[in-house]
């Protein structure tokens, strides 16, 4: 093979394109596809959410009429809120969970790659069988609590999935439990790419454990905890599937987060225009997110190249 | 007093044994370089030494205390790495302090000592910066940096030049050699590259599959090489070494090579005595290449020795003249002066050096005389 390219220098430019065609098809028609459609629908959901759209969409235009709507309602004040907290303690926790796995197997234990497996595993279930089976779990009636009562400890409660208030931290659990694994591997990867000669330096400046990881090897990770941070954020904003599992907003509308709102305004209540506006809100948290770390890594990478 | 002493040390992973009883003594303000090719155990050696590995058999003494139960940071050493090993997180300043911050010395000391090190290493306006910021020149001088702060019983080199260009390198070789002429510190040096050795230290060990070869002053290393390993590492180009036959002559013994060929070489040795129980018998003859030159040249007072050899290869560097020649049938290489060139295929009249020749047993591969 190299050896025929070699003996055939002036190869047409037709030969070379239908040589390389199964490598242009690859990467060229998935990427058009799925461009055209994030941008047209993109652009769609934002024309409908100026206009007085219900079951159906119609042309026509009402200004910023259902964003005020939507921001109006308490339906999206608490799915708002919802998904401050919700991010905030979902992306700190399972970011600290998987920093602390990261660290737990990084210490040359013996059946590393078996328990790495187990941690990852999580993030291969889908997140509607994440959301129904911690509905059994966190179901007083059904799981941990149950377990507990049989075992004979009768006064226990762990209700949360039916407490209004700490209902939102179900969710949160499921979440870490799904995704903390993810983030391990990142970690695990950082931790790995330290140079061991460093290690060996610190041990023999007179560093304890405790002093190596606060002052060499957890400042060498800040890369990667935000690419962590930023990937779960854009999750948490996004997350429908995992609550509509597992608490469906409730009780009531105590987890209502942002992308069931969505749902909730445009299929089951047919406000088209509405459920547009709120959508268009989403993208514009995302882009809150999503916007910074873009430019983070711009700038990363000139001085990068400028070093 | 011995800064270093290795006693009967042994390091085994597994089945594979990486250092086979090694003994090294090692005096105070001595420059010693641990030199071997790569898997030959050097570093394996040095990590020990630093307490960053453990022995599987033997004692390390460190100024005549035995450390093998002392952690890394109590045995009074300062390690320079290959990779530099630069806290990338930490300006220079702190990659420097770090160490006394551990140990928890004062600010104000602290302060001094980083003054008094960043004015001998000429690294004072990279204080500030990050590792990141620094070229490899500069990582290394702050590597250093970070060692001579501690102003350790032993520093530890670990390969710290093989990151560096060429040019950068011999800078840095003269610069280490010069630092170690004006602190008089002790130092351990492990390199792969022979160059380094003979340049820099006081004494090489040289090493391979987990043994010490020789140990001994470069000059000794280099013109008494212990074995035939020794004799083909060290130089570059490496000792010619060439099967021969040691005959007795009326006036003491004659290396033949080539015996029985029309071309056939006799070389007569003088004070060689030591090669008499092997007259008669095999040798492995080795010369150097710079003990065979041009025709006209004299190496002693004495009746010159000059053979006519057919010539196959010239090289010239420039500063020399490098020519691939047969020695009674044998390849040699010869070290002639750089405006003469033989050309290839033609024969040559060169002169030979007969005091600086080196005999080894083939059995033994040890240096017989």
């Amino acid at each position: 093979m190299t050896s025929a390219v070699l003996t055939r220098p002036g190869r047409s430019a037709a030969t070379e394109l239908v040589r390389r065609l199964p490598e242009y098809l690859m990467i060229w028609v998935p990427l058009l596809l799925s461009a055209a459609h994030l941008v047209s629908f993109s652009l769609w959901t934002l024309w409908i959410s100026f206009t007085p759209s219900t079951l159906v969409p119609v042309s026509g235009w009402v200004g910023l009429r259902n964003y005020t709507a939507v921001a109006a309602s308490r339906n999206w004040q608490i799915a708002f809120d919802n998904l401050l907290l919700f991010g905030s303690a979902f992306v700190l926790l399972s970011a600290a969970t998987g920093l602390i796995l990261a660290i737990l197997l990084d210490q040359r234990i013996r059946a590393e790659n078996v328990l790495r497996s187990i941690f990852l595993y999580p993030l291969a279930v889908s997140f509607v069988v994440t959301g129904t089976v911690w509905s059994w779990l966190l179901n007083p009636g059904l799981g941990i609590q149950k377990l507990v009562h049989d075992l004979g400890w009768t006064s226990f409660k762990f209700d949360w999935l039916i407490d209004r208030d700490m209902a939102i931290w179900t969710i949160v659990i499921a979440a870490i439990w799904q995704s903390s694994g993810f983030a391990m591997a990142l970690f695990l990867a950082g931790l790995r790419s330290v140079d061991a000669d460093i290690i060996k330096a610190a041990q023999i400046d007179g560093a304890g454990a405790v002093r190596i990881y606060r002052r060499i090897i957890l400042p060498s990770l800040w890369p990667i905890t935000i690419t962590v941070v930023v990937i779960q954020l854009q999750f948490a904003i996004s997350t429908f599937d995992l609550v509509r599992a597992l608490t469906n907003g409730g009780p009531g509308i105590a987890t209502q987060l942002p992308a069931l709102v969505v749902y909730d305004l445009m299929f089951q209540r047919s406000l088209l225009g509405r459920g547009a506006a709120a959508a268009v809100l989403m993208l514009l948290i995302l882009l809150a997110v999503l916007l910074p770390y873009a430019a983070w890594r711009y700038i990363q990478r000139r001085r990068a190249n400028h070093a | 007093m011995a800064a270093l002493s290795i006693r009967a040390l042994s390091k085994r992973y597994a089945n594979l044994e990486v250092l086979k009883g090694i003994d090294l003594d090692i005096e105070s303000g001595e420059f010693t370089v641990l030199v071997g090719p790569s898997g030959c155990g050097k570093s394996t050696l040095l990590n020990i030494v630093a307490g960053l590995d453990h022995p599987s058999a033997g004692t390390v003494e460190i100024g005549g205390r035995v450390v093998n139960d002392v952690a890394p940071k109590d045995r009074d050493i300062a390690m320079v790495f290959q990779s530099y090993a630069l806290y990338p997180s930490m300006t220079v300043r702190q990659n420097i302090t770090f160490g006394m911050e551990c140990r928890r010395v004062a600010k104000a000391e602290q302060e001094k000592a980083v003054a008094n090190v960043a004015k001998l290493l000429q690294i004072e306006p990279l204080l500030g910066r990050k590792p990141s910021q620094l070229s490899g020149g500069q990582r290394q001088r702050v590597a250093m940096g970070r060692a001579l702060v501690r102003n350790p019983l032993l520093f530890l080199f670990d390969e710290p030049l093989s990151n560096l260009d060429a040019k950068l390198r011999v800078e840095m070789r003269m610069e280490i050699k010069r630092l170690h002429q004006r602190i008089g510190a002790t130092i351990v040096y492990v390199t792969h590259d022979q160059i380094e050795a003979m340049t820099m230290a006081t004494r090489i060990a040289v090493m391979h599959q987990g043994s010490v070869q020789q140990f001994a002053d470069p000059d000794t290393v280099y013109r008494y090489p212990a074995n035939l390993f020794v004799a083909r590492f060290m130089g570059s180009p490496p000792m010619n070494t060439i099967p021969a036959r040691l005959e007795a002559a009326s006036d003491g013994p004659v290396v033949v090579v080539g015996a029985g060929r029309p071309d056939e070489v006799r070389l007569r040795l003088r004070g060689y005595d030591a090669a008499a129980p092997f007259v008669g018998r095999e040798v492995v003859f080795g010369i150097r290449p710079e003990c065979i030159a041009e025709g006209s040249r004299t190496f002693s007072s004495d009746a010159p020795v000059r053979v006519e050899a057919p010539v196959e290869l010239v090289e010239p560097t420039g500063a020399e003249t490098m020519v691939l020649l047969r020695l009674g049938g044998e390849p040699a290489m010869a070290r002639i002066s750089p405006d003469i060139r033989p050309a290839p295929g033609t024969s040559a009249a060169f002169a030979l050096d007969t005091r600086r020749i080196c005999l080894f047993d083939p059995e033994t591969e040890r240096l017989i005389a």
